[in-house]
């Protein structure tokens, strides 16, 4: 019997031929990530364990999500995986002025590559799926016995086949592929599962897409959201990717429980509702939505093809006067680069606020929280209730354009719609 | 383990937003995570699980409880409140996994979990997976947690384990 890509990197970290899904295996970890909110806990779990880390080079900490410190609070946390990693001499560990959003900077930086194995104390470390890795979110626990075993125990997913068809349309990015797909399979859709992308339309998806696409998996209940290697995967990775890696493709015969087409040509803009990621509607049948603040950025859509995305839109435009629009590069060198590109400038004259790279108002920690009965369409990837600020404000979920063009409008609107 | 308790039942799709907000991430002390529980819900606003909630009281929720982020703060505030058992029709995944490492006992009973109210009463005995809604005289049957998940459960969660195996 075959094995699927997901099964492939498992049973290689376990030690094993084959593995079937059902399976309980413990796997070896290729690398292994917290953030300034996951990485206390973990590490309190991790001193009751006794031993040191199991390898210094494969652990990742990100102090994005408090950060630069929004209170005294946070201050205490980001304090703690400082001295920590100062301790244990963490090699990836990345100080303000120098970090970005963690599922930006480990792909970006070739922390995380083909065919390895990452677990990440966020739930978002799903993300690594697009560069053709298994990754998967757990907790501090499992994160705490993980720094200092190098291993953790996975229960092998069954898994579900996208096949991706057509060519992509104009003004289409990969927040509208994972959106529909989420609204047409559920919120959990695939609780426990596997998701694997595959047809000819993958390779119409740019890294940045694909990278969107396996970001929000766990958005449809996902273990992980991989996607094959191809020539874009080798194009990112090469001479990103420092450690020698192993790609994996789908055997022929590899079992699916479940497949679902998608036929990229047919895609329009589209928009989750309040208050899940699958409440998804294409924005030309929504009729007026009036909103106070954008937000562009994140994990999901904070990187330099996004801001690429929402420049176009905005330059020779300005955000509505009733509107807030927040732009946050998603690291120091997307930051960078969209300010040599000449999109920050854009963003600016178009009256936007441009931030240091943090994952503030996604989470509603900072920099950007809404007040009730306020509405905010944002590029991040949940829009639960009160995620991004009081629980009777609402966030609705789109792509980059569609962010810029509502920031114009003051309203929810297709990027057609700003002349 | 056999324990008795009255329910606290909530709907699908309890996200880890609802049941601890990002606001209080900024502390990992299961009291203060405890202290606002829920806070965010929707369901029983007349009377805030944080401020109701009794030692022993059993949490029932629908499909995909626990969906959202992977934050441990969640079944940590639970397992604080007192709440010796979480009961769904299923959990979502790193839910599910951080419940088994800190010692928080998942029961997943599928459809039958309409056939469970508000204030209800249950008796549960974690270990067979034997749920007996003592209100209805309902009796449903869990499934068993699987091969080494069992042990981890049985050591009191991860850490332990780990500490007993190596
Ligand atoms: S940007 Fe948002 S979703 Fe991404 S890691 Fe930060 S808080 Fe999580």
């Amino acid at each position: 019997m075959g094995m699927n890509m997901t099964e492939k990197i498992l049973a290689r970290h376990a030690g094993l031929d084959a593995v079937t899904a059902g399976q309980l295996i413990f796997c070896r970890l290729d690398m292994v990530l917290a953030n300034d909110v996951t990485a206390p806990p973990a590490i309190k779990e991790f001193e009751k364990i006794g031993r040191p880390v199991f390898d210094n080079t494969k652990i990742a900490l990100v102090p994005d999500h408090f950060t630069p410190n929004k209170d005294i609070k946070a201050a205490g946390l980001a304090k703690t995986v400082r001295e920590f990693a100062k301790k244990h001499s963490i090699k990836n560990y990345f100080e303000i002025g120098r970090v970005g959003i963690e599922h930006v900077i480990l792909p970006e930086k070739g922390i995380v590559g083909p065919g390895m194995l990452t677990i990440g104390a966020d739930s978002h470390t799903c993300t690594y799926g697009a560069v053709n890795g298994f990754s998967t979110g757990v907790g501090s626990t499992d994160l705490g016995v993980a720094m200092a075993t190098g291993e953790a125990w996975f229960k092998v997913p069954k898994a579900i086949k996208v096949v991706l068809t057509g060519k992509k349309p104009k003004h289409i990015c990969g927040k509208d592929v994972i959106l529909t797909l989420i609204g047409m399979i559920g919120v959990d859709g695939a609780l426990y599962k596997a998701i694997e992308f595959a047809g000819e339309g993958v390779a119409e998806l740019t890294m940045t897409d694909r990278l969107t696409i396996s970001n929000m998996a766990i958005e449809a209940g996902g273990k992980n959201g991989i996607f094959p290697f191809d020539d874009i995967t080798r194009e990112y990775v090469e001479g990103r990717v420092q450690q020698p890696y192993e790609a994996v493709a789908p055997d022929e015969d590899a079992v699916y429980e479940r497949v679902v087409e998608i036929d990229l040509s047919q895609l329009t803009p589209v928009v989750a509702f309040p208050h899940l990621p699958g409440n998804t509607h294409p924005v030309a049948e929504i009729g007026e939505i009036k909103i106070d603040q954008v937000v562009i950025g994140s994990c999901t859509n904070g990187r330099l093809e996004d801001l690429q995305q929402a420049a176009e839109i905005l330059r020779g435009h300005n955000v509505h006067p009733d509107v807030r629009c927040i732009v946050i590069p998603g690291s120091q060198q997307v930051y960078l680069e969209a300010m040599k590109a000449g999109y920050v400038e854009t963003f600016i004259n178009a009256g936007a606020a441009v931030s240091t790279p943090t994952c503030g108002p996604c989470l509603g920690a900072h920099m950007g929280i809404l007040a009730a009965g306020e509405k905010a369409v944002s590029t991040t990837n949940r829009n639960f209730r009160g995620r991004m600020g009081h629980v009777d404000s609402e966030v609705y979920l789109a792509g980059p354009y569609v962010a810029a063009a509502s920031a114009v409008l003051g309203r929810i609107a297709v990027p057609e719609e700003v002349k | 383990m056999s324990l008795e308790g009255k329910v606290w039942r909530y709907g699908d799709n309890i996200d880890t937003d609802v049941i601890i907000p990002a606001r209080y991430l900024n502390s990992f002390e299961p009291k203060e995570l405890a202290a606002h529980c829920m806070e965010d819900s929707d369901e029983h606003q007349e009377a805030s699980f944080a401020a109701n909630v009794a030692a022993g009281d059993v949490m029932v929720g629908g499909r995909n409880f626990g969906c959202g982020s992977s934050r441990e703060h969640a079944p940590v505030a639970i397992k604080a409140s007192g709440v010796p058992v979480v009961i769904a029709a299923d959990f979502a995944r790193i839910f599910y996994r951080n419940g088994i490492n800190i010692g928080l006992p998942l029961l997943e009973i599928g459809s039958d979990v309409e056939k469970i109210s508000h204030g209800d009463k249950l008796r549960v005995d974690t270990a067979t997976g034997m749920i007996e809604n003592l209100t209805t005289g309902d009796v449903f049957h869990a499934q068993p947690l699987p091969g080494f998940v069992q042990d981890i459960a049985k050591a009191g969660g991860l850490i332990n384990y780990i500490k007993e195996k190596r």
